[in-house]
C-alpha cells in the first residue's frame, strides 16, 4: 500500500513536529481578556443582527455561572480566561477576498506547507475547501459548482448575513448554549466556522472539507460549525487540522452541530493533529470540543469518524441523538496518545425513536506516559422499542508507562432493546515487532504497520484522501514510542 | 559464508548454547537435529538477533561481518531469513502490504529502488503461481486465522520473495501433513543455488527426505556433538537421541 511506504519516508524525514512553524501576518486583534464588551466587539466586527448579539450575551452571562466540567480523566492547571485573546483576523483590504488571487500569498504558502495547495486542490482534487485561518475564513472554493445544486457551503459569519432564517432556526438547536461550560463559551465568542445546507433530495457531489489552523499566539479558537442535511440529502464532510509549535497552552473549544432530516445522511470525518506539546508535556493544544448530531428525521443517519492524534488534552464526545424512527448513529474512532498527552474521548448514543440503531467502534492506542480514556454512553429511552446498539472498544498499549481506561455507561429503559458491549485491552507484542524486523522492516515502521492494522476497521471508514493522511499520522504520532 | 565459533548464549540468565561451532559454506545445506530443549530454536534466534537472547561468549561471522553487532533488520537486509516455527499473526494488515513492505525494506538495504504496487503485484503473482500458494492467502491479514500449513506456506512465499543468502528453517515441518510438507520442501529445493545456503533445524528426520542436506549435525546440551553426511539423519531415526544426550552430559 502506497501509504505505508509514504509513512516510512515521512517518518524518516520528520524528527520533530512537522508543522511547527508560525506565519508572520499582522493580526487585527481585540484586547486580551473576556468581558461583555469583547462579546459585543466580536458581534460588531461580524456585523451581526441584534438577535445573535443577544444570544451571545445570554450565553456569556450564563457561562459566568457555570462550573468547569470535572468528570473527565484529565489533569491541567485551571484555565485563565482573561489571559487570552478572543478575536484576531488577518488584515484584509476590503471585506475579504473574493477569489484565491486575492488571498494573502503568505497564507497560501502556509497551506502549501501543510500539504493543502488550494490551487491544486481546486483543479485536481475536487474538494471544496473552506479554510479557517486565525478565526476568519479566507478562501472558499468550488462555491459556484455547489451553488448550482442549491448547496450552501460558506463561513458561518457569511451565512448569518445571507441565510439568517436557517442559522436562527438551527443554531444551538442540537448543542444548546448552556450545554456545558466549553460549549457555552463558544456560543458567546465564536468567531467563525463553516455553514453547510444541503437542500432536499440533493446528493452533495464532492467531499466538503475544512482545514482549521491556530496561528497567532494565545488566540483561543472558537469554531462553530452548523450542518443541515434536508430530507433525502447526503453529504460527506471532512475536517482536518494542524497547528504550529507553541509554548503556551492554547484553548480550542469548538462546537459542531449536525441536523439530519427524513432519509438524510451525514458522514462527518475528522483528522485531528493539533500540536500535542513536547515530550515533557510543555505546550500543546487543549481541545475541548462539543460535537453532536441530531437524527431528527425518520430513516436518517449520522456517522462520525475521527482520527485523534494531536492536542495536549482532548475532551471530545461526538454524539448522536436518534430521534427519528429507524435512524442510525455511528461512531468510529482512532485515538492515539504519546508522551504526556491526555485524551478523554468517546460518544453518546441517545436512542429516542423506534428501531433506532447505533454502532460504536473505538480503537485507542496509548504510548509514552500518556493517559487515555474511552467514555461512552448508550441510552435507550422507554419509547425506543426495538433499539439496538453494538459497542466495540479496543485498547492497545505500547510500553508500560501509559494508561488506557474504558468507562462505558449503559442506560436501558426499554425491555425490547438489545445492547452489546465488547472491550479488549492488549499490548503491542514483541513477537509481532520481531517478526517484522526479521523481514527487514525497521522498528518504527513495524510499530506503524501493526498499529495501522489494529485501526484498520476505523481507517477504512475515512474517505480515500483522508485515509492516506491518517495512515501517515499513525506512524508519525508514535515515533520514538518503542525501543 | 557463516562461521560460528565457541558460541555461548543465555536466555533469562539460563545457559542454553555452550560452545557451539559451525561453518556453513556457500550453496551448502546443513541440518541441525536434536531433542527438545537442546538449543535448536535458541540458535535460530541468536542468528536472527532476537532480543532476550544474550550472547556471553564466542563469535559469529557472516560474509566477513560481525553478525552479532547487527540489528535484526540489518541482518535481514544482509540476506538472513528465518522461517519461523510459529509465524506471527498481524491482524488488520493485508498480507500483500506486509510482503511489499518487507521486500522494499530489504531492497533498500541492497541499494535497489523500491517496487511500486503495480510492479510488486506482478512479482507477487508470479511467485504465488510458482509456489502454488492460494490466491486468498495474500489478500487476508498476515497469518491471521491461517491454518498451520498456510502459515508455513506463507513463510516459504516470503523466503522466495526476499531471496535470502542464508535461509534458516526453524522446525518448518512441525504441524504439517505430508502434502504440505512436500509443497514446502519443493519450494525450498527450487531455491537451491550455489550462492544460497540453508540451515534446516528439525526434530524429525522426515523433512530431510525431501530437503536433502549436505551435512547433518546433532545438537545436544548446547553443543554440536556429532557431524556427518545425510546418512547420519537416518541413523538418528533408528537410534534416537538418547545416546547423544547421554554422551554430552
Amino acid at each position: 500500500m502506497a501509504a505505508n511506504v509514504e509513512t516510512i519516508e515521512q517518518v524518516q524525514a520528520t524528527e520533530k513536529y512537522k508543522y511547527g512553524f508560525v506565519t508572520d501576518i499582522e493580526s487585527e486583534t481585540a484586547p486580551k481578556g473576556l468581558s461583555e464588551d469583547i462579546v459585543r466587539f466580536i458581534s460588531q466586527k461580524k456585523n451581526e443582527p441584534e438577535w445573535l448579539l443577544e444570544w451571545r450575551l445570554k450565553a456569556y452571562r450564563h457561562w459566568l455561572t457555570m462550573p468547569e466540567p470535572q468528570w473527565a480523566h484529565v489533569v491541567f492547571p485551571p484555565l485563565d480566561y482573561q489571559d487570552s485573546y478572543y478575536y484576531s483576523a488577518p488584515k484584509s483590504k476590503s471585506d475579504g477576498p473574493k477569489s484565491l488571487e486575492e488571498v494573502d500569498p503568505e497564507l497560501l504558502r502556509t497551506y502549501e506547507k501543510l500539504g493543502i495547495p488550494l490551487k491544486e486542490q481546486e483543479m485536481l482534487a475536487g474538494v471544496a475547501v473552506d479554510a479557517v485561518f486565525d478565526s476568519v475564513s479566507v478562501a472558499t472554493t468550488f462555491k459556484g459548482k455547489l451553488e448550482e445544486q442549491g448547496i450552501i457551503f460558506c463561513p458561518i459569519s457569511e451565512a448569518v448575513q445571507n441565510h439568517p432564517e436557517l442559522v436562527r432556526k438551527y443554531l444551538g438547536s442540537v448543542v444548546p448554549a448552556a450545554d456545558n461550560k466549553h460549549a457555552c463559551l463558544n456560543s458567546a465568542v465564536f468567531t467563525d466556522g463553516s455553514f453547510v445546507y444541503i437542500p432536499k433530495g440533493v446528493r452533495c457531489p464532492m467531499e466538503l472539507s475544512t482545514y482549521f489552523r491556530i496561528n497567532a499566539a494565545n488566540t483561543g479558537q472558537f469554531e462553530r460549525t452548523l450542518l443541515i442535511a434536508d430530507a433525502g440529502s447526503y453529504v460527506s464532510y471532512l475536517e482536518g487540522c494542524t497547528a504550529p509549535m507553541r509554548d503556551e497552552n492554547q484553548l480550542h473549544a469548538a462546537v459542531v452541530e449536525l441536523i439530519a432530516l427524513d432519509d438524510a445522511e451525514i458522514k462527518y470525518s475528522t483528522v485531528q493533529n493539533w500540536y500535542p506539546g513536547d515530550e515533557n508535556g510543555v505546550g500543546g493544544i487543549y481541545n475541548f470540543v462539543t460535537k453532536r448530531g441530531a437524527c431528527r428525521g425518520h430513516n436518517s443517519k449520522i456517522s462520525w469518524t475521527q482520527v485523534e492524534t494531536g492536542s495536549a488534552i482532548t475532551w471530545k464526545y461526538p454524539s448522536c441523538i436518534l430521534q427519528g424512527d429507524n435512524s442510525v448513529g455511528e461512531f468510529y474512532s482512532v485515538a492515539i496518545t504519546n508522551n504526556m498527552q491526555q485524551a478523554d474521548t468517546g460518544t453518546k448514543m441517545i436512542h429516542l425513536g423506534k428501531n433506532t440503531r447505533s454502532r460504536i467502534i473505538s480503537k485507542g492506542i496509548s504510548a509514552g506516559r500518556s493517559q487515555q480514556t474511552y467514555r461512552g454512553l448508550v441510552k435507550i429511552s422507554p419509547k425506543a422499542q426495538g433499539a439496538r446498539n453494538h459497542t466495540q472498544c479496543d485498547s492497545l498499549l505500547i510500553g508500560d508507562t501509559c494508561g488506557a481506561h474504558t468507562v462505558p455507561y449503559i442506560e436501558c429503559r426499554n425491555r425490547g432493546a438489545v445492547v452489546e458491549h465488547e472491550a479488549t485491552t492488549s499490548k503491542i507484542s514483541e513477537d509481532q515487532l520481531f517478526y517484522c524486523r526479521q523481514r527487514g522492516i525497521s522498528q518504527e515502521d513495524a510499530v506503524a504497520l501493526v498499529v495501522n492494522g489494529f485501526c484498520r476497521e476505523v481507517l477504512q471508514q475515512l474517505p480515500m484522501e483522508f485515509a492516506v493522511e491518517a495512515q501517515k499520522l499513525v506512524g508519525i504520532s508514535l515515533e520514538g514510542s518503542v525501543g | 559464508m557463516l562461521k560460528i565459533e565457541n558460541l555461548h548464549a543465555t536466555v533469562g540468565g539460563k545457559g542454553i548454547l555452550k560452545g557451539l561451532d559451525l561453518k556453513i559454506g556457500p550453496g551448502e545445506i546443513h541440518a541441525i537435529m536434536g531433542p527438545n530443549g537442546s538449543g535448536k530454536s535458541t540458535l535460530s534466534y541468536v542468528l536472527s538477533g532476537r532480543e532476550g537472547y544474550e550472547v556471553t561468549e564466542g563469535t559469529v561471522t557472516y560474509q566477513g561481518r560481525d553478525l552479532l553487532a547487527m540489528e535484526p533488520e540489518e541482518r535481514a537486509g544482509a540476506g538472513i531469513f528465518l522461517a519461523f516455527q510459529y509465524p506471527v499473526e498481524i491482524p488488520g494488515v493485508p498480507n500483500t502490504t506486509f510482503l511489499r513492505e518487507a521486500v522494499n525494506a530489504v531492497r533498500k538495504y541492497k541499494g535497489e529502488p523500491g517496487l511500486d504496487p503495480m510492479a510488486f503485484m506482478k512479482v507477487l503473482r508470479a511467485k504465488i503461481k510458482e509456489l502454488q500458494v492460494p490466491d486468498d492467502l495474500i489478500k487476508r491479514a498476515v497469518n491471521a486465522g491461517f491454518s498451520g500449513g498456510e502459515k508455513k506456506r506463507n513463510e516459504i512465499l516470503q523466503m522466495a520473495l526476499l531471496d535470502p543468502t542464508l535461509a534458516i528453517l526453524d522446525e518448518t515441518d512441525s504441524g504439517l501433513d505430508i502434502d504440505a510438507l512436500k509443497t514446502v520442501a519443493d519450494g525450498v529445493n527450487a531455491m537451491r543455488s550455489p550462492d544460497r545456503s540453508v540451515l534446516v533445524i528439525t526434530h524429525y528426520q522426515r523433512l530431510l527426505d525431501y530437503i536433502v542436506p549436505d551435512h547433518v549435525h546433532v545438537l545436544a546440551h548446547g553443543r554440536i556433538v556429532r557431524s556427518g553426511g545425510k546418512e547420519l539423519a537416518r541413523e538418528l531415526e533408528k537410534t534416537g537421541y538418547a545416546a547423544f544426550t547421554g554422551e554430552a552430559a
